[in-house]
């Protein structure tokens, strides 16, 4: 059944200066086109309580972060966090070790997940401070976007 | 003879990247290392050459937790350089950003980083469980900071509009209206933190420190003060570095500092609280003491109580601030750069903040200086360490771990800003 009126929201995580960690931003800039009165598209830290308040009041939320799990880089993870939990190590990369998955977890222990919540993972390499993405990553973005853009766009 | 050791690889629910190792021959501690791995960042390097306008907005990010205090440190030290006071009314909006600093990283680390340790939960998650309303509420307030960082330092994380000489732009008393309401709320809910905190277990364990902090006789030190402690120092900013001194040690990437004259110090809200009791809000005292607390603490467990104190401070003086406020008729003073050297230290959450810039007739940076609070709490965490495990080496490996992480905890180190930190190793032999 369609459900036209999904208030939707996409939200980039990373840091522009660690490399590789700066995917989730650049993605969602390439998804910058799609924000409307119904889709909202926002850049974060990563810092978990900021991001628990920025989903409020959203049905359909979509993260996407680098991740560090030790698959090969520019791998690409998908999982729907409305109905499985997230492995804390995955999304590492966090202020006093309270970040993506942590604020994710404490969300659906205090009931405040959106109804919809679809994590992106790009596998990256090299998170060292730099501006320079690994090949892979960069290799993995055009197809992480087009899959956000779909997400989001179906009813 | 029994020989342990205690290790931890990487420490949780701290911000960085350290470990600890802690080696133990039958009941005494041979060895303890607090290590910090994360590499050096050399941000004072990078600050060379660059315009004295651009340290506030380069140093903000060496943390994501406590940008306003780089900032804060840093436009101080260009004023003092250069010869500038800002007026009365940008004074009191940055006394207004530091607060909303405070609230968000004191929240933080009260709600979410360590309560769990006191209640016995590996981590908020599990605490929440149990403690709904609890932890909602620690989330709310911190927003409350958020709050203040996000309108008045124009975003969340890193703010871009502090400069020197003041802000970027002001706003109208009536733009703070909805601050104002939610901070009601949030004062509210500090002074119930301070009753929840004060009735966690503590450990017995008190040490005899050297306190250090900024001190301002009319008011609780954020921005400006002389740098005091217990023991008699009372030294302006640009003394910092005839008494304090930075070590390189080989198990840290971040420097040890200690005094001069007398080792290791303590900073941060306790070094705070004892050393300005006087200086809170009679509400913030008034909670104190009836949370137990008398004018001087020195368990560092309770710092949890002492950061609930001075989150209600915060509160209560972002208040203050908000309810006197008239939009300063100037945004910002103007500065004129000339051949100049410059110190400050402000109360970052974590403790006092030290920056030393020298600028050439162009302002442009040719030396800059910052010595963190982690980093000059490093020599007294260890020297905690090595009094509290023998009280507890009667307990597991597993508990005694924790123990010492707890020990760590109190005090909300931030890695990342001593370089970036924390793994533990307790060696049993």
């Amino acid at each position: 059944m369609s459900e036209p009126d999904l208030k939707s929201l996409i939200i980039g995580v990373g840091n522009l200066y660690r490399n590789d960690d700066a995917v989730g931003i650049l993605i969602v800039r390439k998804l910058n086109d799609m924000a409307s009165d119904r889709v909202s598209i926002i850049e974060q830290s990563g810092e978990g309580t900021s991001l628990m308040n920025a989903w409020k009041g959203y049905d359909r939320v979509c993260i996407v972060d680098a991740v560090s799990s030790g698959s090969p880089v520019g791998s690409i993870h998908c999982m729907d966090a409305s109905r499985e939990p997230v492995p804390s190590k995955f999304f590492s990369c966090s202020t006093h070790n309270f970040g993506v998955a942590e604020s994710i977890e404490l969300a659906r222990t205090l009931g405040q997940l959106p109804r919809q919540l679809l994590l992106y993972g790009v596998e990256g390499g090299n998170f060292q401070h730099g501006e320079i993405l690994s090949t892979e990553v960069e290799q993995a973005m055009e197809s992480v976007a087009g899959e956000i853009s779909q997400y989001v766009l179906s009813t | 003879m029994t020989k342990k050791t205690i290790k931890v690889d990487y420490l949780a629910r701290v911000e960085g990247e350290g470990g600890l190792y802690i080696k133990m021959k039958d009941d005494a501690v041979v060895d303890v290392k607090l290590k910090i791995f994360e590499p050096p960042r050399f941000f004072e390097g990078f600050l060379r050459g660059r315009d004295f306008k651009e340290a506030s907005d380069i140093t903000a990010r060496i943390c994501g937790i406590c940008p306003v205090a780089y900032q804060m440190s840093a436009v101080h030290a260009m004023e003092n350089a250069l010869g500038v006071k800002v007026d009365a009314p940008l004074r009191e909006l940055r006394r207004l950003l530091y607060c909303g600093e405070w609230i968000e990283s004191h929240t933080l680390h009260i709600y979410l980083l360590h309560a769990p340790d006191f209640l016995g939960y590996p981590d908020a998650i599990q605490m929440a469980k149990d403690h709904k309303e609890i932890v909602e509420r620690g989330l709310k307030l911190k927003k409350a900071g958020n709050q203040i960082v996000s309108f008045l330092g124009g975003r969340e994380i890193h703010p871009v509009n502090v400069r020197v000489g003041g802000f970027y732009k002001v706003f109208s008393k009536r733009d703070f209206e909805p601050l104002i309401e939610a901070l009601k709320w949030a004062r509210d809910a500090a002074l119930n933190t301070v009753r929840w905190t004060a009735k966690l277990p503590f450990p017995k364990f008190e040490q005899d420190y050297e306190f250090v902090a900024l001190h301002h006789p009319e008011e609780y030190p954020f921005n400006e003060g002389r740098i005091v402690s217990n023991r008699g120092l009372d030294i302006d900013c640009s003394e910092y570095e005839e008494h304090f001194q930075e070590t390189h040690v080989e198990h840290s990437n971040a420097l040890h500092s200690h005094l001069k004259e007398r080792g290791a110090y303590f900073v941060g809200p306790m070094a705070r609280y004892n050393l300005n009791f006087d200086q809170l809000s009679p509400m913030a005292r008034e909670a104190a003491l009836e949370a137990g607390l008398q004018k001087e603490c020195r368990n560092p467990f309770k710092s949890i109580i002492i950061r609930s104190v001075e989150t209600l401070y915060a509160c209560d003086e972002a208040l203050r601030v908000l309810e006197s406020y008239e939009k300063p008729e100037r945004p910002y003073v103007p500065v004129e750069p000339r051949e100049a050297t410059g110190f400050a230290c402000t109360e970052a959450p974590r403790g006092i903040l030290y920056h030393h810039y020298r600028l050439d007739n162009q302002g442009k940076i040719l030396d800059a200086k910052i010595v963190p609070p982690t980093s000059q709490n490093q020599k007294t965490i260890e020297d905690d360490l090595r009094k509290f495990v023998p009280q507890y080496i009667h307990l597991s490996q597993e508990e005694l771990t924790w123990q010492c992480e707890q020990a760590i905890r109190n005090y909300d180190p931030c890695i990342s800003c001593a370089t970036h930190f924390l793994k533990l190793d307790i060696e049993r032999t």
